[in-house]
């Protein structure tokens, strides 16, 4: 198994602990991955509000990038595989539109034959390794530790975009790893929800809110951490979430850990937390790495 | 076929049950709707059920609730569908609006909302003799927006109603659009400005949520998407969800990639400093944990081949 590896730009930039926390994760599980240098962002959307054409161009230019090395792509950000996922239904939807595209990359040297496949670490955990493949990598049991999942938008919506109906075990995937780590499954209504991360710089009062909202409800649920898929979900939900607390909490707090998936994931592994980034969260992880050291036993094989 | 239908209850008269969910299992031919089984409680089991609904077709949208959790038509969805391995299947009443009894909300909220954008056509100039003309083209475009039926599931189910009741939300963004779009209208630029305000186009978060729900394809976010790009040509370009929108570009276009700094500053607007000092306290917490983004951002080494893209591409607007 082996991918063209994208990153995407928070994970390079501002959440430097999920570009470690991956590459621990993805050596130990032996997937292999090429990371792609040459890659643009994908717009994350914003782009397409402006110019939908300039933004799929810029995708299509990427999936050309990893047809020619003949690699299936992964990403690690639920806003990059959504971003690209629509733009390929669009492409391959579209025979017209395509060739338009490819007039464009033809100057560069690029075509697209329609053949990249573009798959979140996500999905990849769940339906190539499998839960139970996966479970052969686990070496400590975290059912000492309750946790809430939250997807990220772009995931989930728009469910044919994503081939949710074509392959359901996609809808439950993050409840689906959380089981397999051991781990109780918080479940909430706003799992599937908006972080508020969009109108962060735009309406920050909402976006404080919807924050406030789910890392509160997922609290209050019983939940040590929240595990995401999505990058730009934990900048909001981290970095955000004690202002948020501050104004919408009688108490003024929810100190709810936001971690990664592969962090998650590093943690059942036997991943060295240092190794993973822990150390970077704003909302610190110290108690639920005691609870994890103290309590998170070896699995007897 | 064995169907389980779980019911949120809610009797303003007899409050003792309210919220609760009340199970119901049914023998049901394997084609039956949601909205087949619920009559088949009210009459075969609990008369006192509240339950709306016409058509059985989909066409009138009065039987718009939650079905697993998401806005659906209750007469467009098979239990089949929600149901492939016979687990239960929950039924709530929508939501960002207030419940009249079990499964009936009170549409008020969608009503006054619709009503907040003015929509009908507002010509300008002498009446024509005949009717006003529009061009085949034009028509076709608002076919998609015109197909709503006021069902009111994308405004149960938007994520920005539920933390701001001043959000005009996505029917009444796509009503908008429908009118904005409308070559016969005389008030494109004065509707977008009222839309380019607070509760307008620039508050939607994209969650999707109302293109997923809706019924009949009336892709609301698309619309208001549509119309934040209306918005700026039209010269509404001073709000921050403009300068966000922008300065994105620019990034990608110089850089191949974001650069999250200077999205943070462009969005705030240079000149606010309250604003600036506002997501100070964030940045240096960020700061000393080691991770804010580098100033100058991360640039590519095909930054070249991309920037040509991108100008090969807005050239041919
Ligand atoms: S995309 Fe915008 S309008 Fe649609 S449901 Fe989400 S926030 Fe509401
Ligand atoms: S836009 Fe769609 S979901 Fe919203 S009211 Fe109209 S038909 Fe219903
Ligand atoms: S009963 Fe008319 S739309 Fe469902």
């Amino acid at each position: 198994m082996k991918y063209a590896w994208w990153p995407g730009c928070v994970a390079r930039g501002a959440t430097p602990e999920l570009y470690m926390s991956t590459v621990a994760v993805l050596d130990k599980l032996g997937i292999e991955y090429e990371e792609m240098h040459d890659f643009s962002c994908t717009g994350a959307g914003v782009l397409q509000e402006r110019n939908q054409k300039l933004g799929d161009t810029l995708n299509v230019r990427n999936f050309a990038i990893a047809e020619k090395l003949g690699l299936p792509i992964m990403t690690i950000c639920s806003t990059c595989q959504g971003v690209m996922a629509q733009a390929h239904q669009r492409v391959l939807s579209n025979a017209g539109y395509l060739k338009e595209i490819n007039q464009v990359l033809a100057e560069e040297g690029l075509e697209y034959r329609g053949t990249t496949v573009i798959k979140h670490l996500l999905w990849i955990l769940v339906e190539e390794l499998g839960v139970e493949g996966l479970k052969k990598h686990f070496t400590r049991d975290l059912s000492c530790l309750s946790v809430a999942p939250f997807y990220g938008c772009y995931l989930i919506r728009p469910s044919n975009a994503l081939g949710l109906d074509k392959v359901p075990i996609r809808e439950t995937s993050l409840e689906k790893v959380i089981e397999a780590t051991g781990a109780r499954v918080i479940d909430f209504a706003g799992k599937k929800a908006c972080c508020g991360f969009p109108i962060l710089l735009i309406n920050q009062e909402n976006s404080l809110k919807m924050v406030a909202s789910h890392t509160g409800t997922a609290k209050d649920g019983g939940a040590d951490a929240m595990v995401t898929p999505c990058p730009l979900c934990h900048l909001n939900l981290d970095g955000y979430q004690s202002k948020a607390a501050k104004k919408n909490r009688p108490d003024g707090h929810i100190d709810l850990p936001i971690i990664h998936l592969p962090q998650l994931v590093g943690l059942a592994m036997g991943i060295e937390p240092r190794m993973l980034g822990f150390q970077k969260h704003i909302v610190s992880a110290k108690d639920l790495l005691e609870t994890y050291r103290a309590k998170a036993g070896a699995i007897a094989r | 076929m064995q169907a389980t239908v779980r019911i949120r209850r809610f009797n303003p008269e007899q409050p003792a049950n309210n919220g609760k969910f009340q199970e119901f299992k049914l023998d049901v031919p394997d084609s039956t709707t949601v909205l087949d089984a619920l009559i088949k409680v009210r009459e075969d089991v609990d008369g006192t059920l509240g339950v709306r609904c016409s058509c059985r077709a989909s066409i009138c949208g009065s039987c718009g609730m939650r079905v697993n959790g998401q806005a659906k038509l209750a007469c467009k969805t098979k239990i089949a569908d929600v149901s492939r391995h016979g687990e239960p299947i929950t039924v709530e009443p929508m939501g960002n609006m207030p419940v009249v009894k079990d499964l009936i909300t009170d549409m008020k909220v969608f009503w006054d909302k619709l009503r907040q954008v003015e929509p009908y056509l507002q010509p300008e100039g002498p009446a024509p003799k005949g009717e006003y003309i529009a061009s085949d083209e034009s028509m076709n475009h608002l076919v998609g927006v015109m197909n709503c039926i006021m069902c009111g599931a994308c405004v149960s189910d938007c994520t920005v109603l539920a933390v701001d009741k001043n959000f005009i939300a996505p029917a009444a963004l796509a009503k908008a659009y429908r009118f904005v779009a409308d070559p016969r209208d005389s008030r494109t630029s004065q509707r977008l400005g009222v839309l380019n305000e607070s509760g307008g186009v620039w508050d939607c978060v994209r969650c999707m949520y109302c293109v997923e729900v809706c019924p009949k394809g009336v892709a609301p976010m698309e619309r208001i998407m549509k119309m934040r790009d209306l918005a700026m040509e039209a010269g509404y370009n001073n709000t921050p969800g403009a300068r966000h929108t922008e300065s994105f570009a620019s990034s990608v276009k110089s850089d191949g990639l974001l650069n999250e700094t200077k999205l943070a500053i462009d969005s705030t607007g240079i000149f606010n400093i309250p604003g600036q000092l506002a997501q100070a306290p964030v940045a240096v917490r960020a700061l000393l944990r080691g991770k804010l983004p580098p100033l100058f951002g991360h640039k590519i080494k095909a930054r070249k081949q991309i920037k040509r893209v991108f100008e090969k591409v807005e050239g041919q607007e």
